[in-house]
């Protein structure tokens, strides 16, 4: 699913944030990054997501060079291929639960009725159906988080990508994340996880990897 | 350096984009408020204002050079009531010729009489002559031209081919006397060889009154008493001559004070924009501030000092473009003066505009700063952030059951998010719209006017009954402006000024004019000749008038060439007459009508049908078949008379004209081709004004709506990188932002385009009302259809450019980044 071939990424000061990473990511699998502040987990993420640019190497996700699209196709990608969870949600605040959710059918054209079917049962099957048409501002930590990620899996795209989803949560919240993620990849749902949370980590990944200055440390396989 | 300092220094430097935009929007809000109220002070008696600069000449005499010395004359300033005099100046009236060279053709055509003064020096206790070009004339064989009469430019050469030996002056300077003393100047020593004669002298005074005819009356009788008896031959009043100047400024007052007020709201309401929008968004800052212990008047003075720098600068930038743009406007709009008004801006104007705009700017960053300042710190943080939840959400649900893509259906709901910064955009545009419609409106106005008033001449060839000066029926120079004094008591704007092309028919001399029938016969049997008319012109009593009014009488159908109409229709025979406003409002008629024209003890009625547009001879023409005036037995000016031929389609015009010319020239008549549609110098300063400050005025708009744009995509960053993360493409963020604000710009421009039509359905009525005449429907009515579509689009189009800006950096600005950004 992902293939990740001699990858550096450097800052704007020269500083590498990635210095020549290989990694592969099979289907169905969940990959944990983990690292201190500063290791490259973020960038690694930004740049599987296409958000950024390798300064060398190549970035392939589902048969697709990101590393080389338009930023057009780079935004078709991310609509057809990428789910992106984030550590503090980037919900769009003046839109509605239901509304946030939908966003990413609509970029994509899919006809209303099928986009709003999509997002009520994704809305039903995160046990958030009943906050449909509240503003995320009034919503728990983790409430706003399993928005995130129904908006995230809306167009059905084979890869999630989640960046310390349960950085901002509380335990409990945490805890309800977790479970989610992992229910979603038994179901087969293909995952990147960049977090410093070990339990999420020990909990939803197949396989755990460790940076550190841009260069991976450890590997664990489960 | 304080804390406070430091936030309001690093306000001003991290904030570029911002502080650049509120740098430019108060720069050139700041230039279009020192242009107008330069313009507006301008066009406030700019007549009083440089006559009394000048020092001008309340009474211009001239007096019999046999009758009485120069010693005479100089002393008439002691004459009860003068209070300075100049001269005795030798004056007399020549004919000139304007030529290229030293050795002039003596049938060289002849510019009607020019009054032409010897003096030694253009200042003096009265008369204080402003040069404007060149120098003055010290040397034999100089001449300083009149700056509103001929254009001959300075070196050209001045010949009097009438004049014994011919003397050929080089023009050496061009001068304004705004009390008209003469038509050109020449050093005393000069007029010997201009004359053989003894000149007659000219003085030029100044009354302790003379604020009326009766005080300038009384004035010239002082003087008369003073001088030896009989040797006064003429006067001239500088009344007359401030009546004329008084009317040409008083049309251009209105459209000046309209622009000029457009100018100064928008200017206001633009740096109210930009100043409110700039505080508002730094909220979330203010927030942290006052949560890290700043006090609530801290932050306030932080953030009005944040937004007095930039503005301060725009403010001083702005006072130095808009007195550099004033230099060539209010040039233009002297010229439309022809008054010699002022060409610089008022020294208060410098003083006065900035301490407003920085007062404004002052106030209105500390209403959304105290707002800010009273905000508890969690509150005020959080305020920041994004637009209130739930605002426009109905809108949204509404365009979001509409067909249309994400992107465009987002922006149209985003002015909704938040209203008032929507609101002050749009008021923005909607006064730039206003302005484009306004502008438009007139200019389109004015140059049917314009052509309405060419149709004086609407024959593609024109016939004389006298022959042309120059060769191949050439039109001779243009004559010369200004009074030319007579032995009349005053000389104004009620003295008949005949048609130009045919006062310069008359060049030459003494002519015998040829039979007009004569003419028509020539006409007529020349092949090629289609249709024509010919037109004679007199003077003729009308009833209830103490003075004769013009005449001109049409003889045959007259009707292909009507004047243009503003009300009522052209006349069909006789016993049917059109008049211009000036004559209807003389005489208080009405189309309808009936005026009596009395000529010898005779008197003939005439119905007036319609009033038409023409400000020639103070619109005091009576037009009217020939056959209407028939049996009054008047005497036309023969050599006045005129025809006005279009050849049959497919005929050669130029062909046509020099072999209608040939065969009248056996009989002394000429033809010429029309040289088409002469260009008013009003008209075009009035076009130039109106175009530069809707183009200024355009900017302003433009920059306000630059500078919402940018703000709000500076606070919607994190939300755009969210979209663009989800899958927004950047050329569909650039048409959400871009319709954001073409959905607030065709909404405010459709209700600016009223007002600009309002404004202009208000304003041209006074300009025509000023100059003397009405204007004609089809002229007040051009706004139509398609012209109404382009001001829309114009108004979408300022939006669209305002917004192009902000919005291709945001589809630019890299997605990981605008995550990243609180």
């Amino acid at each position: 699913m992902i293939e990740i071939r001699a990858v550096t990424k450097s800052y704007d000061d020269g500083r590498p944030a990635l210095s020549d990473l290989t990694l592969t990511v099979e289907q169905g699998e969940a990959l944990a990054v983990l690292g201190a502040s500063g290791s490259g987990k973020s960038t690694l993420l930004n740049l599987v997501a296409g958000l950024d640019r390798p300064t060398d190497g190549t970035v392939t996700v589902a048969g697709t060079r990101v590393d080389d699209l338009s930023e057009t196709a780079l935004a078709r990608y991310r609509r057809a291929r990428v789910g992106m969870v984030f550590q503090f949600f980037n919900l769009l605040d003046d839109l509605t639960v239901i509304d946030n959710v939908l966003l990413p059918a609509q970029l994509s054209r899919v006809p209303r009725r099928e986009a709003r079917d999509r997002a009520e049962e994704l809305l039903g099957k995160l046990g958030i159906f009943r906050h449909a048409k509240v503003f995320p501002g009034r919503l728990s930590g983790g409430e706003r988080q399993r928005v995130a990620v129904a908006r995230a899996l809306m167009n059905r795209p084979p890869l999630l990508l989640a960046d310390e989803p349960t950085g901002a949560l509380d335990t409990a919240s945490a805890a309800d994340v977790r479970d989610l993620l992992t229910t979603l990849n038994a179901e087969g749902q293909t995952m990147l996880l960049v977090t410093h949370d070990t339990a999420l980590a020990d909990a939803c990944a197949t396989r755990t990897i460790e940076l550190a200055d841009g260069r991976i440390t450890r590997m664990v396989s489960r | 350096m304080s804390a406070l300092g430091g936030i309001v220094r690093s306000g001003v430097a991290r904030k570029r984009v911002q502080t650049l935009v509120l740098t430019l929007t108060t720069m050139l809000a700041v230039t279009a408020s020192v242009l107008a109220m330069g313009l507006i002070t301008a066009s406030q008696g700019p007549f009083d204002h440089a006559f009394a600069r000048q020092h001008g000449a309340q009474l211009t005499a001239r007096f019999d050079g046999n009758r009485a010395t120069p010693d005479q004359l100089a002393a008439t300033v002691r004459a009860s009531g003068v209070t300075a005099a100049a001269g005795p100046f030798a004056v007399l009236t020549l004919r000139p010729s304007f030529v290229e060279d030293a050795d002039p053709d003596p049938a060289a055509p002849l510019a009607p009489p020019m009054t032409i003064a010897g003096r030694p020096r253009p200042d003096g206790p009265v008369d204080d002559v402003d040069l404007v070009q060149g120098r003055w004339a010290t040397a034999p064989g100089e001449i300083v031209l009149d700056f509103d009469g001929a254009p001959v430019p300075v070196g050209h050469k001045v010949a009097f081919t009438q004049v014994p030996g011919r003397p050929t002056l080089t023009v050496v300077g061009r001068a304004r006397s705004i009390g008209r003393s003469a038509d050109a100047w020449v050093a005393p020593a000069e007029v010997p060889s201009l004359t053989s004669r003894t000149p007659e002298y000219q003085m030029l005074y100044r009354f302790k009154h003379a604020a009326t005819d009766a005080q300038v009356s009384a004035g010239k009788a002082a003087v008369a008493a003073a001088a030896p008896r009989g040797a006064l031959t003429g006067t001239g009043s500088y009344l007359s001559i401030r009546h004329a100047a008084q009317r040409e400024t008083a049309t251009f007052v209105p459209f000046i004070v309209a622009f000029g007020i457009l100018a100064l709201v928008m200017s206001v309401l633009t740096i109210g924009v930009v100043v409110n929008a700039a505080v508002a968004a730094a909220t979330h800052r203010i927030g942290v501030l006052k949560s890290l212990g700043f006090t609530p008047a801290q932050v306030v003075t932080g953030y009005v000092g944040k937004a007095l720098i930039p503005a301060a600068i725009g403010t001083g930038l702005g006072v130095v473009f808009g007195n550099l743009l004033a230099i060539p406007t209010l040039r233009q709009e002297a010229t439309a003066y022809q008054a010699g008004a002022q060409t610089t801006v008022a020294p208060w104007i410098d003083v006065a505009v900035p301490v407003l705009a920085l007062a404004a700017v002052a106030l209105t960053a500390l209403v959304p700063a105290l707002r800010a300042g009273r905000l508890r710190a969690a509150e005020a943080i959080a305020v920041g952030r994004a637009p209130r939840p739930g605002r426009g959400r109905a809108v949204r649900r509404v365009l979001g059951g509409l067909p249309l893509s994400r992107p465009l259906a987002l922006g149209l709901a985003a002015p909704f998010a938040r209203p008032a910064r929507s609101v002050a955009m749009g008021l923005a545009l909607m006064l730039g719209t206003a302005s484009v419609a306004f502008g438009v409106g007139l200019a389109l106005s004015l140059n049917g006017i314009q052509n309405g008033i060419d149709r004086n001449e609407p024959g593609a060839v024109i016939a004389h009954t006298v022959a042309m000066d120059g060769p191949g029926g050439a039109p001779p120079a243009p004559p010369a402006p200004g009074p030319t004094q007579d032995s009349t008591a005053s000389q104004g704007p009620a003295s008949a000024k005949p048609h130009p092309h045919r006062t310069t028919a008359l060049g030459g001399g003494p002519r015998k004019p040829a039979d007009r029938d004569a003419v028509a016969r020539l006409i007529e049997a020349q092949p090629g000749t289609g249709r024509y008319f010919s037109t004679s012109d007199t003077r003729i009593g009308l009833s209830g008038l103490t003075t004769a009014v013009p005449l001109v009488a049409y003889t045959g159908d007259a009707s292909w060439g009507a004047l243009q109409m503003v009300s009522g229709r052209w006349f069909h025979g006789a016993g049917e007459a059109v008049v211009p406003s000036g004559l209807l409002k003389a005489t208080g008629t009405r189309v309808g009508d009936t005026l009596t024209l009395t000529n010898a003890g005779r008197t003939a009625g005439v119905r007036i049908v319609g009033e038409v547009l023409s400000t020639r001879n103070d619109g005091m023409d009576v037009m009217t078949d020939a056959a209407s005036v028939a049996a009054l037995g008047v005497r036309f000016d023969t050599g006045m008379t005129e025809f006005q031929i279009d050849p049959r389609h497919g005929t050669d015009t130029q062909s046509y004209a020099t072999a209608l010319n040939t065969a009248l020239a056996k009989i002394g008549a000429s033809a010429r081709p029309n040289d088409g549609p002469h260009l008013s110098t009003t008209v075009v300063a009035m076009d130039a004004l109106a175009g530069t400050m809707t183009l200024l005025l355009v900017t302003v708009a433009g920059l306000g709506v630059l500078n919402t744009v940018v703000l709000d995509t500076r606070e919607r960053v994190r939300d755009l990188g969210i979209m663009k993360a989800l899958g927004m493409a950047p050329r569909e963020v650039v048409a959400m932002i871009v319709t954001t604000v073409g959905a607030v710009g065709v909404c405010f421009a459709a209700a600016g385009i009223p007002i600009g039509m309002a404004l202009h359905a208000a304003v041209l009525p006074l300009m025509g009302k000023a100059a003397g005449t009405g204007i004609p429907a089809a002229d007040t009515a051009v706004f139509h259809l398609p012209l109404l579509g382009a001001l829309l689009l114009g108004g979408v189009l300022i939006a669209v450019a305002g917004a192009l800006l902000p919005a291709g950096w945001a589809a630019r600005t890299r997605t990981s980044t605008a995550l990243r950004t609180e």
